[in-house]
């Protein structure tokens, strides 16, 4: 069943008095818990591609539609509610607020529930849990590592149970070690906790994390396939793409 | 409540700038309260004067005595019920630096003339049996710590030399514009030793009908006008008025420098707020797509701005009740019963919600506004 479905979406952009088209008639489907990485060098559409996901761009024509709801046609504070409930972002810089600590950031998403204080709490707990980092809660983000602060983001996004984590570069400025506990813990939220995750990223090695690889090219789909279990890759599986 | 540690957060952010904003509203409130309440003192002085009592003055200057032979004179025109006088001494007492009202009265007949100076019956008859005894305001008794029996001398300045009293009494006043910070003694006194340079300031005349005060005044105008010493008379509430007209360039000068500091402090705060903003852009962009609405990162801004406005005016309005208390300001029975009023406080609660709505409204639409992909782009 498809989670998000991407219909005949153009997207352009202005740039000065020139139009940059990046995607013309993109189609593309991605199933309820599916770990799709999207690959392509820069420019080449994978990042707006999920900002079109998230609401948070528009497509210049075309549908898409995220659980069941279209999402361009939402007004500004509907997109803002719906991808409270919806959506867990990650960013390639973490983006914390440097000036709440690990708990307070991780709680963010939930002050726009009705949850009282403690039932947040108790859910904020939780998430840092699975992220591994329930001894850093009163830590803010200046006295964490990288990881540690990439792993507070994941669990910024995961804390409102969302329906689809979306993740832009998330090993972009980590070592390897931390990159490895990144993609572990991606690879347990999609398998344990069902998590559909759509990550763009430069790096083979984390792409290998997904079950799917999505290859973009100037907004144009060049290749999809799917990895074997151990990284290697086989039949495609969990997207369906025409372009 | 649930926003208010990321309201705090965001405050503590630069500490030090956020602690200069306040600062700087809460001496915009505190020079706004101040001047205003100057102003408003010489209002109420004015307000809560009688209009059944009447001055007679010289029409020459106020400072230009009248004959002694104008108290019977008074006494038979139509309407007045009873006639007083005093006269300014304008002693001073130590080194002067603390400076009081102090005039010589006719006694008896002046404190029946104003019963809002309450005085303890004992007090007033060991005030009325003593030539020089002198009756003193509460509010002057607390400054010099001074107690009844005490003696306190004065050096003249009109008319030169030591002049000691005998505190024998304490008055209180019904309305604290009256002031309780003069000293009363006896016109006899004075008189005593200077007979031949003494006459009364002033007369005071109570009359039985408010509305017969025009009548009254040119009544007693008339009379004296081909006198040496023609008289002008009004009522004590015109008289007052007078008074405080006489401010009245000084009034619009404190008005104006009020509202030219509150403005200056609102482009500051304004100013700082957009600074926030800007270096913040990337942080609201992230809040925007966690699904923080338009609406509520306008609202987060606005708080913030509401509490350094809000804690600013407490801070500023505050210091100015104070002000009185502190420095003894108003003493002397220039601005008897200076006092941050309630109009005061309302009228700077609004100045904080204006400073707060003014320069929180763009900042706040600014971040409202902000394209998400684009903020975003510049922080990745």
């Amino acid at each position: 069943m498809s989670l998000v479905e991407i219909r005949d979406v153009d997207k352009s952009f202005k740039r000065e008095a020139q139009t940059v088209d990046v995607y013309n008639g993109l189609t593309i489907d991605f199933e309820e818990g599916s770990f799709t990485a999207l690959m392509g060098p820069s420019g080449s559409g994978k990042s707006t591609l999920l900002n079109l996901v998230a609401g948070l761009d528009k497509p210049t024509r075309g549908s898409v539609r995220v659980a069941g709801q279209e999402v361009s046609s939402m007004s500004s504070s509907q997109l803002a509610s719906w991808r409270a409930r919806t959506i867990g972002f990650v960013f390639q810089s973490y983006n914390l607020l440097p000036v709440l600590t690990a708990q307070q950031n991780v709680e963010l998403p939930l002050l726009l529930t009705n949850l009282n204080k403690r039932d947040r709490a108790e859910r904020t707990a939780i998430a840092l849990g699975v992220v591994g980092l329930q001894d850093r809660m009163d830590h803010f983000p200046r006295q964490l590592s990288g990881g540690q602060e990439q792993r507070v983001a994941i669990a910024r996004a995961i804390v409102a149970d969302p329906t689809l984590i979306l993740l832009d570069e998330p090993t972009g400025q980590l070592d390897s070690k931390s990159s490895d506990e990144v993609l572990e813990l991606l690879r347990r939220l999609n398998v344990e906790f069902r998590k559909t995750i759509m990550m763009v990223t430069h790096d083979a090695k984390a792409a290998s994390s997904a079950k799917t690889v999505l290859h973009l090219e100037k907004g144009v789909l060049l290749e999809r396939e799917a990895v074997k279990a151990g990284g290697g890759l086989s039949a495609p599986g969990g997207v369906a793409v025409t372009s | 409540m649930k926003f208010l540690p990321l309201v705090l957060a965001n405050l503590k952010r630069h500490k030090l700038r956020t602690v200069l904003t306040t600062c700087s509203v809460a001496l915009a409130l505190f020079l706004f309260a101040s001047l205003r309440t100057v102003v408003t003192t010489l209002n109420a002085g004015s307000e809560v004067s009688s209009s059944s009592r009447m001055i007679v003055q010289n029409a020459t200057a106020f400072v230009i005595p009248l004959p002694q032979s104008y108290a019977t004179r008074l006494a038979s025109v139509p309407h007045v019920q009873a006639v007083t006088w005093a006269n300014w001494f304008g002693g001073k007492y130590g080194d002067g630096k603390k400076f009081f009202a102090n005039f010589a009265i006719d006694a008896k007949s002046y404190l029946e003339m104003y019963p809002e100076m309450v005085i303890p019956p004992d007090q007033k008859e060991a005030f009325l049996k003593e030539r020089s005894a002198a009756v003193i305001g509460e509010g002057l008794m607390r400054t010099f710590g001074w107690k009844v029996g005490d003696n306190v001398t004065l050096q003249g300045t009109i008319f030169p030399g030591d002049w000691t009293f005998t505190i024998r009494g304490v008055y209180h006043p019904t309305l604290k514009e009256y002031g309780d910070d003069q000293m009363l003694f006896h016109y006899d006194y004075l008189y005593e030793r200077e007979p031949t340079r003494v006459t009364p300031g002033w007369f005071i005349m109570k009359i039985d009908d408010p509305n017969a005060a025009p009548t009254v005044a040119k009544a007693v105008d008339d009379q004296f006008r081909n006198s040496t010493a023609p008289t002008k008379t009004g009522t004590e509430k015109a008289f007052a008025a007078g008074f405080a007209s006489m401010w009245g360039n000084v009034k619009l000068l404190m008005s104006t420098i009020g509202m030219a500091v509150v403005f200056a402090i609102l482009l500051v705060t304004a100013n700082a707020m957009m600074m926030n903003q800007r270096e913040r852009s990337g942080e609201v962009a992230v809040m925007k797509t966690i699904g923080f609405s338009d609406r509520r990162v306008f609202a987060l801004v606005i708080i913030e701005a509401a509490v350094i406005a809000l804690t600013g005016a407490v801070i500023g309005l505050g210091a100015a009740t104070l002000l009185p208390i502190v420095t003894g300001f108003g003493d002397g029975g220039f601005l008897p019963g200076f006092h941050v009023t309630q109009s005061t406080f309302l009228v700077g609660a609004s100045v904080a919600l204006l400073l707060t709505v003014a320069s929180g409204v763009f900042p706040a639409w600014q971040a409202a506004k902000l394209p998400v992909v684009q903020a975003l782009r510049r922080v990745e």
